[in-house]
């Protein structure tokens, strides 16, 4: 049996949960509030995931860049390749929150979405 | 001289949430005053994710969660203007205000929210030693540099100060390539959200140096390096354990300044712990028809609560334009309110908002909000109404970097005597 002690990232309450794991299965977690502390305690154990946020290039809009993120959270091994690929991603305004801008990105199967909206820059 | 019911000071996650609540509780005439371009305020910078599980019982970004409060306030056809500056509010609330459109104007409001929200605290106000050269951000600038103008300000950084935004730019510089060397924090403890450390720090293998400062930046043109040293418990540099970092870039995350220039200019009274408004229950400050709401009345970690404590300001401004238009011009209706009960935060409690209570004033249920001065450790909080005993709760944790909160109903107010104190404080195990 192997105790292993998280501070979960679910909220910003930052519960602090121990887990039990008995030859690689979680057997238990305490410390948590909600099954949202749950859910991340046995991921992260196992396959630890996260959402990733960055920015992509924008042309023709009245910012230069748009925020995005994956739709869902997705292996922290995948985080570098996820970046790599969106160096080459440049979307043309105008650009809608939940716009894909990326599809399956790093082989993850989760699409890269916009979280923010950019109009066309004026007079274009 | 334009007039509107109620003028709101910013255009943020406070004054958003401010407007809203405003309108639902049945105002009319309503203007938010935003210096940006975009409403949205800090929000639009903070790309990352997190916000919203209390509001919306979803993970969003600070854009998307902005976006559902502009989409609220397009719908309500609630008034705003962009690119405006405000200059002055008088403490008869004249607002004066300009733009490029209209230059210099004034507003005549009968009540006012303000939701200015805060800003850094800057190198200056740190006196840390050493050249001026180029490469010395604010967390919050790189944030808006990287997030939204589309520059990496740096390539080797070293950031000072363990709060949020910086550890928000540590993993972000690093997601965007640079290599964060190590995040030094003067206390002996992290003033960020714990869930930040695990996330941002100890998912890409960053030191997190406690008890550490900046003792010296290198560099004439542009940074080149600085020196960290251990400080002792008086926060004072131990000769000896000086370590230099070559980098080009520092970083500042050291805290953050409630922005009230505007309403110590109108004579709004101080707290000189939070550099917010002193406020009463309905968040209205010594001057009637006066609210604060967000980072300008003290510094929040969490958006939502942002949202909730600007709803209840929303809230009370729109029931005193209401009475005021009830009532006979000169009669102030915040005056005429029954007793005032003052609460007063010892043992640990730095302080709370509100400040005040007025039971017969108050909502069913108060939430009293504030932050501890330490890390304690299975801890309780206690609330003392002249004497007697009204909550003790347990909590296994407490630390300056996380706000607490109590909840206060009517029922426990209502008989209290004039003259009546609420001690809030920490209590050993």
């Amino acid at each position: 049996m192997e105790n292993r002690e998280l501070i979960c990232i679910g909220c910003p309450m930052g519960c602090m949960m121990t887990v039990t794991l008995e030859d690689g299965r979680v057997t238990a977690v305490t410390g948590n509030t909600c099954k949202r502390g749950d859910d991340y305690a046995r991921k992260e154990v196992t396959n630890p995931t996260r959402i990733v946020t960055s920015s992509v290039l924008v042309e023709g809009g009245e910012l230069p860049v748009v925020s995005v993120k994956t739709r869902e959270d997705i292996p922290k091994g995948k985080i570098p390749e996820t970046m790599e690929a969106l160096k080459a991603v440049c979307v043309q305004a105008p650009v809608h929150i939940g716009d894909v801008v990326l599809i399956n990105v790093a082989g993850t199967g989760v699409d890269m979405v916009a979280t923010k909206n950019v109009q066309a820059a004026a007079g274009r | 001289m334009k007039q509107y019911d109620i003028v709101i000071i910013g255009g943020g996650p406070a004054g958003l949430a401010a407007a809203l609540e405003a309108k639902k509780s049945g105002a009319e005439d309503i203007l938010i005053l935003e210096r940006d371009r975009e409403l949205g305020g800090i929000l639009n910078q903070c790309i990352h994710n997190g916000f919203g599980l209390h509001t919306f019982k979803e993970e969003l970004t600070g854009p998307e969660y902005a976006a559902r409060f502009i989409g609220q306030v397009e719908q309500e056809r609630i008034e705003y203007l962009l690119n405006t500056m405000v200059m002055d509010i008088s403490p008869e609330k004249v607002v004066t205000a300009m733009n490029r459109e209209e230059g210099l104007f004034e507003i005549q409001a009968r009540a006012v929210i303000l939701a200015m929200g805060c800003r850094e605290r800057s190198r200056g106000a740190l006196n840390i030693p050493g050249y001026r050269p180029a490469g010395i951000f604010s967390a919050g600038t790189a944030q808006r540099l990287v997030n939204m103008e589309g520059f990496l300000p740096g390539r080797e950084v070293v950031i000072l100060g363990s709060g949020d935004i910086g550890l928000i730019m540590a993993r972000r510089m690093t997601l965007e390539g640079a290599k964060v060397k190590v995040v030094a924090e003067l206390l002996p403890y992290s003033g960020g959200l714990k869930r930040n450390i695990v996330q941002c720090l100890n998912d890409y293998g960053i030191p997190l140096k406690l008890s550490h400062t900046v003792v010296d930046i290198q560099g004439r043109d542009r940074v080149s390096g600085v020196t960290l040293a251990k400080v002792d418990e008086n926060r004072k540099p131990i000769p000896g354990t000086e370590e230099f970092y070559s980098c080009d870039t520092l970083l500042l995350s050291c805290g953050l300044i409630p922005e009230n220039e505007l309403s110590r200019g109108m004579g709004v009274v101080m707290n000189p712990v939070t550099s917010g408004p002193v406020v009463n229950e309905s968040l209205e400050t010594n001057i009637p028809g006066v609210f604060a709401c967000g980072n300008v009345l003290h510094v929040h970690d969490l958006v939502d609560f942002v949202s909730q404590e600007a709803a209840s300001a929303g809230r009370h401004a729109a029931a005193y334009v209401a009475a005021e238009k009830r009532t006979q011009v000169g009669t102030e209706p915040g005056q005429q309110s029954g007793s005032s009960i003052t609460i007063k935060p010892q043992g640990g409690v730095r302080y709370t908002v509100p400040s005040t209570i007025r039971p017969q004033r108050m909502e069913e249920e108060q939430i009293l909000r504030f932050r501890v001065g330490d890390v304690y450790k299975n801890c309780y909080i206690s609330m003392y109404l002249n004497g007697e005993r009204l909550a003790h709760r347990k909590r296994p944790v407490m630390a300056p970097g996380e706000m607490e909160e109590l909840k206060l109903k009517k029922e426990q107010l209502l008989d209290c005597p004039a003259g009546s104190e609420l001690i809030v404080t920490i209590e050993e195990a």
